[in-house]
C-alpha cells in the first residue's frame, strides 16, 4: 500500500526514533512511504487559534501536495496531533465549496489545488493516522499473523491523549469504527496484556507546559501515577507531544507530583516493531530518557526462552 | 424525546441502574446501588431513576425540573461520559454501558457532591459565571430605540447563548482537575457572549482581565473535553480560542502568562522554518519572539530548570547538538511559499473565517462554487464572514 506520508516536526525534532521506528516498520506492514517533505508544520491549533484561514490555508498546501503523489489513495501520519489540526481544516475546507474556492486561490500561486474528492482516491480525501490505518487498512487478523515475538506477558497502558479521539464526530469515531478503541485492539493483537487506568483518554498536558507549568506537569504525572498503580509495565502513545510530556519531562513531573514513576512511554510503531521482531536499538528505544527497561528485559526474556 | 400522547412505540424492558450514592453529613463512604425498573426503552435515564425513586427507595437525590434538556437541572454521569438524565435514552444508555448491560450513574465531577447525584453547582460553577461579568456594559450614548448590529456578529453569540448552566462540560474539564481554580469552559463561553457582542463596551478590560488572570483564557489545555460534554453544541473551547484570539489579534495584550508569546514564537517559528524548531519554542515563549528571547531572565529561569532533562536527552541520542541549535527546515522553494501564504493572509485587513455554526455544511450533492466567482465575493461574503471584526 502506498501512502502519502507526514511524519510532522516533532518525529522529525525531538523524537526522532518515532520517525525512524516508523521507517523501518513500513515495510513489514507492506507500507510504501512517499514523505511528503515539502510540506509544512500542521499549526497544531496555536496558528488556527492565531488565524484559522492561515491554519487552514497550510494545511490544504499539505492535503494538495499528498494529492499529487502518484499511485498513493491515502494520507498517513504518526502524530495524534498533526491529526487533530489537520482533521480541524479539513472539516472547514470540505464543509464549504466557497471557502475551499478561495482557499485554493491562495494556493494556485504555486500551481497547487485542495481537492475533495481527488481523482484516484478511494472517494473522498483522507487523511489516517498509523493507528488508524493500522487496524483499518491492514487489519488486526493479518496483524496478528505476522507478529513474531507476541508481547506475552506484558502489561501496556494505552495512552491516545486528546486529539485523535475528541470530538468524535470530526474524528470519525463510531459504532462501526471505534476508533477509541484501537489501542486496545492493537496491543491485544500484537499478544500483550491491555491495563486500563483512568488517564488513558486525558491531556498529557503538553499545550499548556509554557503557561501553566506546574498543571502541566500534574497531568503528566497525574496519568503515569494511574498506569504505576494500575500495575503496567510500559505505556503505548500515538502522539509525539504526549511522550515528550509523559517521558522528557517525566523527571520534572515525578518531582511535581511527589512520587517515583519510572514509567517508559512508547511510540505506537515501536510497540508493533517490537512485535514484528525489530530490535529495541534500531527502534531507538535506548533514546528515550525514560529507561525502557521492564520492556527490554521482556524481549530478552522471550528471545531467550525461544532460542 | 417523551411521546406525551398516544401509545408507546415499543413495549416496556427491564433496565438495571447502578447509582452512585454519598450522604456527605452520614459520616459513610459513597456505595453503589442497583435498582431494576421497567419502561419503554426510548424513555430516559432521568425517568428511570425517577421510577426507583417512587417505587423502592425515596431516598435517592437526584435534581430535575423540566424533563425536556432545556432547565439544565439533571446534568449527572452516564457510563462516565458526562450529559443529562433526561436527553439520554434508556436503551442508548444500555448501549454504552459495560459488558453487564448495567447503566452505572454518578454524580458530575469537578464539584462537590450535595447528596447522592446532586452536586454543588454554586460552590463552583455558578461562582466561576459571576466571575466574568455575565451581563452586557452597554456602549454609551444607549440609542434611543435599539441598537443596530450585524445579523451574523448576533447569530455567532447565540453558540453560546444556547448554554443550559447544567455543568457537564464543568464536570468534565481536564484543566480544572489539576487546576481548580481555573475559570474553566462554561463562565469562558459565557464570557465570549458578550466579547462577541459588537454592543458591548469593555471587550479590551474583558479581554485583559481573563490574559492576565493565570487561571484565565490561557490555562486551558485544548482537550475538546467540554466539545463533547456539552449536550447543545456551545462548544465552549472553541470559544475559549476565540477569546485568545481576540485578546491577541485585535487587542493586542502581552500578558505575563505567556499566552502572546507562545503564540507568536509557534507562529513566526513555522513562518521562518516551515517546520516547528522545539529548541527555539521553549525560551521564546518565556522570552519574547526573537533568538535573542532566551537571554531575558525568564527564559534563562525556565531553562535552567529544564537543563537536566535536555542535557539528558542529548546524551541519550534523543537531540543532535546540532539540532538543538539549528532545528529542521523546509527546502528554500518551499519555505518561499509557505512566507508568501502568510504575507498574503496577515496583510488582510480583516481576519477571514469561516463559522460554521453560522454557514452549516454544504449539501452533499452540491455543485461546487467556481473559484472565480468565490474569489470574486471577496472579504464581506456573508458566506464566511468575519464575526469577530465585526463585532469590534
Amino acid at each position: 500500500m502506498k501512502v502519502a506520508y507526514w511524519p510532522g516536526c516533532v518525529s522529525r525534532g525531538f523524537t526522532p526514533e518515532l520517525h525512524g521506528s516508523m521507517a523501518l516498520l513500513a515495510p513489514l506492514l507492506d507500507i510504501e512511504l512517499v514523505e511528503l517533505d515539502r510540506a509544512c508544520c500542521t499549526g497544531a491549533g496555536v496558528i488556527a487559534e492565531h488565524n484559522q484561514e492561515l491554519a487552514d490555508t497550510l494545511n490544504a498546501r499539505t492535503f494538495a501536495l499528498a494529492q499529487q503523489v502518484e499511485g498513493a489513495e491515502l494520507m498517513m501520519n504518526i502524530c495524534s496531533t498533526c491529526q487533530g489540526a489537520q482533521s480541524e481544516c479539513q472539516e472547514r475546507l470540505d464543509a464549504n465549496a466557497e471557502y475551499r474556492g478561495h482557499v485554493n486561490e491562495t494556493l494556485a500561486a504555486e500551481g497547487l489545488t485542495y481537492e475533495k474528492d481527488p481523482a484516484g482516491w478511494a472517494g473522498s480525501f483522507t487523511n489516517k493516522n498509523f493507528l488508524w490505518l493500522l487496524v483499518e487498512e491492514i487489519g488486526l487478523g493479518a496483524l496478528r499473523a505476522k507478529v513474531k515475538r507476541p508481547l506475552t506477558n506484558l502489561k501496556v497502558g494505552p495512552f491516545y491523549g486528546c486529539y485523535i479521539v475528541r470530538p468524535r464526530d470530526r474524528l470519525g469515531i463510531d459504532a462501526e469504527h471505534p476508533r477509541d478503541h484501537y489501542l486496545h485492539q492493537v496491543i491485544d493483537a500484537l499478544g500483550g496484556t491491555v491495563i486500563e487506568y483512568a488517564g488513558m483518554r486525558k491531556c498529557c498536558g503538553f499545550p499548556i507546559i509554557t503557561m501553566n507549568k506546574d498543571a502541566s506537569l500534574k497531568q503528566a504525572g497525574r496519568h503515569l501515577g494511574d498506569a504505576v498503580d494500575a500495575d503496567a509495565d510500559c505505556l503505548v502513545t500515538p502522539c509525539p507531544l504526549c511522550h515528550l510530556n509523559l517521558d522528557m519531562q517525566q523527571p520534572l513531573a515525578e518531582k511535581v507530583v511527589g512520587r517515583d514513576l519510572d514509567m517508559p512511554v512508547l511510540h505506537l510503531p515501536q510497540l508493533v516493531g517490537l512485535a514484528l521482531g525489530l530490535e529495541p536499538k534500531e527502534l531507538g528505544l535506548s533514546r528515550h530518557v525514560v529507561k525502557p527497561t521492564s520492556v527490554i528485559d521482556w524481549t530478552t526474556t522471550v528471545v531467550g526462552a525461544a532460542a | 424525546m417523551a411521546e406525551i400522547n398516544g401509545s408507546p412505540p415499543g413495549a416496556a424492558e427491564k433496565f438495571t441502574l447502578r447509582l452512585r450514592r454519598f450522604d456527605p453529613e452520614s459520616g459513610e463512604a459513597p456505595y453503589w446501588d442497583e435498582h431494576t425498573v421497567e419502561l419503554e426503552p426510548h424513555r430516559s435515564v432521568l425517568e428511570g431513576i425517577l421510577q426507583a425513586k417512587a417505587l423502592t427507595d425515596g431516598s435517592i437525590g437526584i435534581r430535575c425540573s423540566c424533563r425536556a434538556a432545556i432547565c439544565g437541572s439533571c446534568g449527572v454521569r452516564i457510563n462516565g461520559e458526562p450529559g443529562l438524565a433526561c436527553h439520554t435514552h434508556l436503551d442508548h444508555a444500555r448501549a454504552s454501558a459495560a459488558a453487564d448491560g448495567v447503566i452505572e450513574v454518578e454524580p458530575m465531577g469537578n464539584m462537590p457532591v450535595i447528596k447522592d447525584l446532586i452536586v454543588d453547582m454554586d460552590a463552583v460553577h455558578w461562582k466561576k459565571v459571576q466571575r466574568v461579568t455575565p451581563w452586557l456594559i452597554a456602549k454609551q450614548p444607549v440609542p434611543e430605540r435599539e441598537y443596530l448590529v450585524e445579523k451574523e456578529a448576533m447569530v455567532d453569540v447565540t453558540q453560546s447563548m444556547a448554554c443550559i448552566q447544567c455543568g457537564a462540560c464543568v464536570s468534565d474539564c481536564l484543566a480544572m482537575e489539576v487546576d481548580p481554580g481555573f475559570i474553566g469552559p462554561a463562565a469562558l463561553a459565557k464570557a465570549y457572549r458578550f466579547v462577541g457582542d459588537p454592543r458591548d463596551d469593555q471587550q479590551d478590560i474583558r479581554l485583559t482581565d481573563l490574559a492576565e488572570d493565570p487561571q484565565g483564557i490561557f490555562d486551558c489545555t485544548h482537550c475538546f473535553k467540554c466539545v463533547e460534554a456539552c449536550p447543545k453544541g456551545v462548544n465552549p473551547m472553541g470559544q475559549i480560542m476565540r477569546l485568545r484570539r481576540i485578546a491577541i489579534g485585535d487587542q493586542k495584550i502581552v500578558d505575563k502568562n505567556n499566552g502572546e508569546r507562545h503564540e507568536a514564537a509557534f507562529t513566526t517559528l513555522v513562518k521562518d522554518f516551515g517546520l516547528l524548531n522545539e529548541a527555539e519554542l521553549l525560551p521564546r515563549s518565556y522570552g519574547g519572539n526573537s533568538w535573542f528571547g532566551k537571554f531575558h531572565p525568564a527564559a534563562g529561569k525556565v531553562l535552567l530548570s529544564l537543563l537536566g532533562v535536555t542535557v539528558k536527552a542529548v546524551m541519550r541520542g534523543k537531540m543532535s547538538p546540532k539540532l538543538a541549535i539549528f532545528g529542521h527546515k523546509l527546502p528554500k522553494q518551499d519555505l518561499d511559499a509557505v512566507k508568501k501564504i502568510y504575507e498574503k493572509i496577515e496583510s488582510r485587513e480583516e481576519r477571514y473565517e469561516l463559522n460554521l455554526y453560522i454557514t452549516g455544511y454544504d449539501e452533499p450533492d452540491e455543485t461546487p462554487v467556481p473559484v472565480a466567482a468565490a474569489a470574486s465575493s471577496g472579504e464581506e461574503s456573508p458566506a464566511a464572514p468575519d464575526t469577530e471584526g465585526s463585532a469590534n
